[in-house]
């Protein structure tokens, strides 16, 4: 939505979406139909398009697509213990979820990645003893490459704990220990931190 | 009938010693077989007769002293023990008591080893949020009297304290700001800092984030007289660095005389420095206050020297929340964060802060053309302000009123007539310079910003409206894009800037850091230090007997000479 009064309802992202639109830079124009020119960025993709008979354009929303996916898979996050995963397999919200103790709250490990765990495996045999399946089946941010991608701050004297990427500057995730509330917010220009690396 | 006084011998199964000896009956009972003591004389069960007074009044004694004699293996004594076995069961008063005595008797046993209360305490934890509730409530005590206060409004006819609820209300038509609880504290803040300094001017620049904490910057104009302390401090340490180099060229050049040979000097000097702009002037024109946050005290930024400002065009690195954390780059930054945070505020403030057209403008006896007197502005009393809708339209109803800042590092070029300052990468600027004769012209003082140039089609500032439903009340707000994170807002006569982000400029390109620079040279080669192989022995007898031929000849010439003589 342009003016939070008419909301229009987005596709979800294919593969192609996702890998043109990581080569597209620059600041998003505001217009959803804004055609950016493939043939400049990536004459190949440009070129199996025309053959397929579309023109060689990305429009701005998908672009948008792209990009709130993205967000999503790579800083979305959740508190542990928020969410449960059945031995059937399916995950859900855990309505006995009472929040993380200040303690807990000050640490990037009570944190996950609420994708597809990545790297859940790679962990040592005596790390997994110590792991409850039930809750904790998704990457935590400790592991995080760049170290140091997150910042984490209390706020309000210690009642409110926000977490701030790097990776995508503008991604804020706040959390009131002791209570149920938490989320996540974007505000931001949309373009990934690629100098990160330099920045830390 | 003769009542014996206190205990009751018949509760007791076994009793006291034996008064009267064995006298007959059934063999000597020993103490753990039944019927031990029934073949006493007057315990016998059937015996009725009450015996004589005397012996049972010592016989009961003599029983009460032996109940209460005190076990040795645990501190109890029977009499006690009985005691509480009989109060437990008529208070509990169980069924089928006799079954469960000696269940009973062990309970009671157990219950003397219970612990009594700990004489420890848990400390009492102080939550966090109770320490930072009492560094607001610091805030909230009005210091000072109020006499000083009424004082100060009549001297100044401008209030030093800016109205940053105010200014905080206009933002938030923006969707720009923070929580009404922290533009309080840092209101408070902020007057805290006005009654602590000299302050002439103040005004709430921004929130720079960090990683582990985040930084509330002032803005403040100090009032004359305070700062030409500083000053004399900084340039007597000049002065003295520079006889240092002096003294120490002139031993060089006395070395070099001396015609010993000697490692080659190296014919590199550095680059003169910059010499930094004056507290007041250019870069350093206002002074700046940070504080981590609103009721921690606030701590002054040293002024910015050029080299810095051309330094931080070229690293891009994260701000940590502590000032005195070292920034590690390359190239090299000369400071630590409070230098690297100093040169960022300069670049915002020189790249960002914008007002209407026409609200500054300069005095009218002075020329604008010198590039250095361009420096004061003053506030146009005949402003009239434009609509909202012309300032959102066009960029030519803004203006810069900070002097933008050249390749030099310092807004003011100074001609260091050695060497001109090639070696700055080329950066996206604002600047239209031409070096000509190795001198920098940076825009003039209030141009408008539709002269700003933007970047790969993106234009350096947005404007919009902060509504289109009520035209009336909205504000004109402007977002600047080479700088995200740097607004301002405009109203009527009333206008602001601010800074909120992280404290980096926009570059659409990924950012490459510096090459590190060519390695240097080898010592061009003499021969005089150039390695040979060393003449094998074969090479030194042929030499030597070759010298001796020479001497020979030279010997038998002699002679022949002194012969023909």
């Amino acid at each position: 939505s342009l003016n939070c009064l008419d909301w229009s309802l987005l596709t979800p992202a294919t593969k192609e979406m996702l890998a043109l639109a990581e080569q597209l830079k620059g600041r998003f124009q505001g217009d959803p139909s804004f055609e950016y020119s493939l043939a400049e960025i990536n004459a190949e993709a440009a070129a199996r398009l025309v053959q397929s008979g579309k023109e060689p354009v990305i429009k701005e929303e998908a672009r948008l697509i792209a990009t709130i996916e993205q967000i999503d898979r790579a800083v979305g996050i959740v508190p542990r213990g928020a969410f449960v995963k059945t031995p059937l397999g399916s995950v859900h919200e855990n309505r006995h979820f009472e929040g993380l103790s200040l303690v807990e709250a000050k640490k990037l490990s009570s944190y996950f990645h609420f994708t597809e765990p990545a790297n859940l495996k790679n962990k040592t045999l005596l790390e997994k003893a110590d792991l409850d399946p039930s809750t904790d089946f998704l990457d935590s941010l400790e592991h995080d490459i760049p170290r140091g991608s997150w910042s984490i701050q209390l706020e309000k004297g210690g009642t409110v704990v926000v977490l701030r990427s790097l990776l995508w500057l503008g991604l804020t995730f706040y959390h009131v220990p002791m209570t149920k509330q938490f989320g996540y917010v974007y505000f931001g220009t949309g373009e990934k931190n690629l100098d990160l690396p330099f920045m830390l | 009938m003769d009542q014996s006084p206190g205990s009751d011998p018949s509760q007791e199964p076994q009793s006291a010693y034996p008064q009267n000896a064995y006298e007959g009956g059934h063999g000597p009972y020993q103490p753990h077989e039944p019927g031990y003591g029934l073949d006493q004389p007057g315990y016998s069960p059937y015996e009725d007769e009450i015996p004589d007074p005397q012996a049972r009044m010592l016989a009961i004694k003599n029983a009460k002293a032996y109940l209460l004699k005190t076990s040795t293996k645990s501190g109890l004594n029977l009499y006690d023990h009985f005691a509480n076995i009989l109060t437990k069961i008529l208070d509990e008063q169980p069924t089928n008591a006799v079954d469960i005595i000696e269940n009973i008797s062990k309970d009671v046993k157990w219950a003397q080893f219970r612990k009594k209360m700990d004489t420890l305490r848990d400390e009492h934890l102080i939550p966090p949020t109770f320490e930072a509730a009492e560094k607001y409530k610091a805030l909230f005590v009005k210091e000072g009297g109020e006499d000083e206060h009424e004082e100060l409004e009549e001297e100044m006819g401008k209030p030093s304290l800016p109205n940053v609820m105010e200014t905080a209300f206009y933002f938030e038509q923006a969707g720009i700001g923070l929580s009404k609880d922290e533009s309080y504290y840092i209101f408070l803040a902020l007057k805290n800092l006005n009654n602590v300094q000299p302050i002439q001017t103040c005004r709430f620049w921004g929130k720079i984030l960090g990683l582990e904490m985040n930084y509330i910057i002032a803005e403040v104009q100090l009032r004359e007289g305070e700062e030409e302390e500083e000053e004399i401090g900084e340039e007597g340490e000049e002065i003295i660095a520079e006889g240092q180099k002096e003294i120490g060229q002139a031993e060089e050049e006395d070395e070099q005389k001396e015609k010993e040979p000697e490692p080659p000097k190296s014919t590199y000097k550095p680059p003169p420095d910059i010499p930094k702009e004056a507290n007041g002037t250019g870069t350093n024109k206002y002074v700046y206050f940070v504080c981590n946050e609103p009721g921690k005290p606030w701590v002054k930024l040293p002024p910015v020297t050029p080299a810095q400002i051309v330094c931080a065009r070229q690293i891009k690195k994260f701000f940590t929340g502590r000032l005195d954390a070292p920034v590690v780059s390359f190239p090299p930054f000369p400071g630590n964060e409070a230098n690297y945070l100093r040169a960022q505020i300069a670049r915002i403030s020189a790249g960002t802060h914008v007002s209407p057209t026409g609200f500054y403008q300069f005095p009218e006896d002075e020329e604008e053309e010198e590039e250095e007197g361009a420096d004061i502005y003053e506030e146009n009393p005949e402003f009239e302000p434009p609509p909202v809708v012309e300032m959102v339209e066009s960029l030519a109803t803004w203006a810069h009123h900070v002097k933008e800042i050249l390749k030099q590092g310092r807004c003011v070029w100074i001609n260091l007539a050695q060497k001109s300052e090639e070696n700055e990468e080329d950066e996206e600027e604002e600047e239209e310079e031409e070096e000509e004769q190795q001198e920098e012209r940076g825009q003039p003082l209030l141009t408008l910003i539709s002269e700003d140039e933007g970047m790969n089609n993106i234009p350096a500032w947005t404007a919009q409206a902060s509504t289109n439903l009520i035209p009336e009340y909205s504000v004109a707000i402007l977002q600047s894009n080479r700088w995200p994170g740097a607004y301002a807002f405009a109203s009527g006569r009333k206008f602001e800037n601010i800074y909120f982000g992280w404290g980096h400029k926009y570059n659409p390109e990924s950012h490459t850091p510096a090459l590190p620079p060519p390695a240097e040279a080898e010592f061009p080669s003499e021969p005089g230090i150039t390695e040979t192989v060393d003449p094998t022995v074969e090479e030194e007898m042929a030499f030597k007997a070759a010298q001796e031929e020479a001497l020979a000849a030279a010997e038998e010439e002699e002679d022949e000479e002194g012969e023909d003589d």
